[in-house]
């Protein structure tokens, strides 16, 4: 979109780095006065977090989370998968009408309405379960535009060579949709794992609610909360590059 | 009654707030990690990274019950807006940066080789061509967000959902409340997908 740079125009870049770099200096000093003047960066405050016995305890609620998540994962991509492949009028209401109603309605139905009449899952299952209905529509939705995104004639061009219908999608169309699904797969497998932070108000024990149990305990609110956003940003982030890299792999051998 | 209306009052306006908010933020992050500006794009780049990776609900508890502690005291309500606005203004960003992006690159070069310069081409050119790939994309946000208000009323603020729930601890009438208020969530969405459709119809 842009010409290589010129003479003038690399100075104006060079000074509205300038400008920018300094601004962007100024709001991050006035952040830490303002948390440095409520005591907030006092050492003593940060020094838990680098004891073992409070990891420990934050690694626990991280197990935690994975384990939902896979298990969440799982069983959302089975249902999205049946969902995608009858595509009817029930299955079409039931990706709009999970889209737009939030999962923390269905977790307070499962905890407060379904005990009433009679169903009262482990804390594991009543966050998995609504986490599991509404990714499921997710993932209908996903697979479906992956398979749509496959050009028609691909399937043509195998029907004609003689292979059966399944061989087809087995080895023809599911590749190639796969291919298109990427990017997204690894975003809802990112919102899927943020998700179980609902485990919050389940109570059942992953990274957030550990980390509101530790604050309730040592009373650092901050630094807790901190340290548990840094853990997610960390864990994302590496399942992010791994999807990445994963994919540059499989592109490469795909050759 | 009155708790019904005020958990609807507050969603409807959390959600709109929170767009407004949103858009406004997003469209300088995206701006930052467009222009050709290492530094700003690397701090935007930074900034959606960090907040769309971490939990709305870790930036609401935060938010909420952390940031009094540091002396910045602000009402229940404009601190959730504040923490819903900057998280889903990651995703905007994103999708008006992946809009820009999507207008084929010869769009712009065809621009700049009939003379036209950078600021023209992206006025005549680029942009509405980006607008309006980018509205479906922002209309998903806007549901998205209607549904992430209701984590508000898990840090204290009334919205619809946490009505739902006092109301049912009190009237015990659970099937009506919940679908009750799950129509209302399908109305929200219902409604911002058919704006999106009539913009997207007279945008040119």
């Amino acid at each position: 979109m842009f010409d290589a740079p010129g003479p003038r125009f690399r100075r104006r870049v060079f000074w509205v780095s300038v400008v920018s770099g300094l601004v962007l200096l100024g709001l991050v000093a006035l952040g830490l006065r303002q948390f440095a003047a409520g005591g907030q960066l006092e050492p003593v405050r940060w020094r838990p977090y680098l004891t073992w016995p409070v990891w420990r305890y934050l690694l626990g609620g991280l197990w935690s989370t994975v384990v939902a998540a896979c298990a969440t994962g799982v069983l959302a991509m089975a249902g999205g998968l049946l969902l995608a492949l009858r595509p009817n009028r029930f299955t079409r209401a039931y990706a709009e009408v999970m889209r737009t109603v939030p999962v923390l309605l269905l977790v307070y139905v499962m905890l407060f309405v379904l005990p009433s009449f009679g169903v009262n899952l482990p804390l594991f299952w009543k966050l998995v379960v609504p986490l599991a209905l509404s990714h499921a529509a997710s993932y209908a939705v996903i697979f479906r535009a992956g398979v749509s995104a496959v050009d028609p004639g691909q399937r043509e061009a195998g029907l004609s060579l003689g292979m059966p219908d399944g061989v087809v999608t087995r080895f023809v169309v599911l590749p190639q949709a796969v291919r298109h699904m990427t990017p997204l797969l690894v975003t809802q497998a990112v919102s899927l794992l943020k998700d179980t932070s609902l485990g919050y108000v389940v109570s059942y024990a992953e990274l957030l609610f550990n980390g509101r149990v530790l604050a309730n305990y040592n009373g650092l609110l901050i630094q807790t909360f901190v340290v548990v956003a840094f853990v997610y940003l960390v864990v994302n982030l590496a399942l992010s590059r791994l999807a990445h890299r994963l994919e540059a792999a499989r592109a490469r051998t795909a050759r | 009654m009155s708790l019904v209306l005020e958990g609807f009052l507050n969603t409807v306006a959390l959600t709109l707030l929170s767009f407004g908010g949103a858009l406004l933020a997003g469209l300088l992050v995206a701006v930052m990690r467009i222009v050709p500006v290492p530094l700003l794009r690397a701090a935007g780049a930074v900034y959606v990274e960090v907040w769309r990776n971490v939990p709305l609900l870790a930036w609401l508890v935060l938010f909420v019950f952390g940031l009094p502690e540091a002396g910045v005291k602000m009402p229940l309500f404009w601190t959730a807006f504040t923490a819903i606005a900057l998280y889903e203004a990651a995703f905007v960003a994103e999708a008006l940066r992946s809009g820009v992006n999507a207008v084929a690159s010869g769009q712009g070069e065809a621009a700049r080789a009939l003379g036209l310069s950078v600021r023209q081409s992206l006025r005549h050119v680029i942009l509405p061509q980006a607008l309006k790939n980018v509205v479906q994309p922002l209309a998903n946000i806007a549901i998205a967000l209607t549904m992430a208000t209701a984590l508000a009323g898990v840090v204290g603020v009334v919205d619809m959902t946490r009505a739902a729930q006092r109301i049912n601890l009190e009237f015990a009438q659970p099937l009506l409340v919940f679908t009750g208020v799950g129509l209302c969530y399908l109305v929200m969405a219902a409604g911002i997908g058919f704006g999106a459709r009539a913009l997207e119809r007279r945008l040119p």
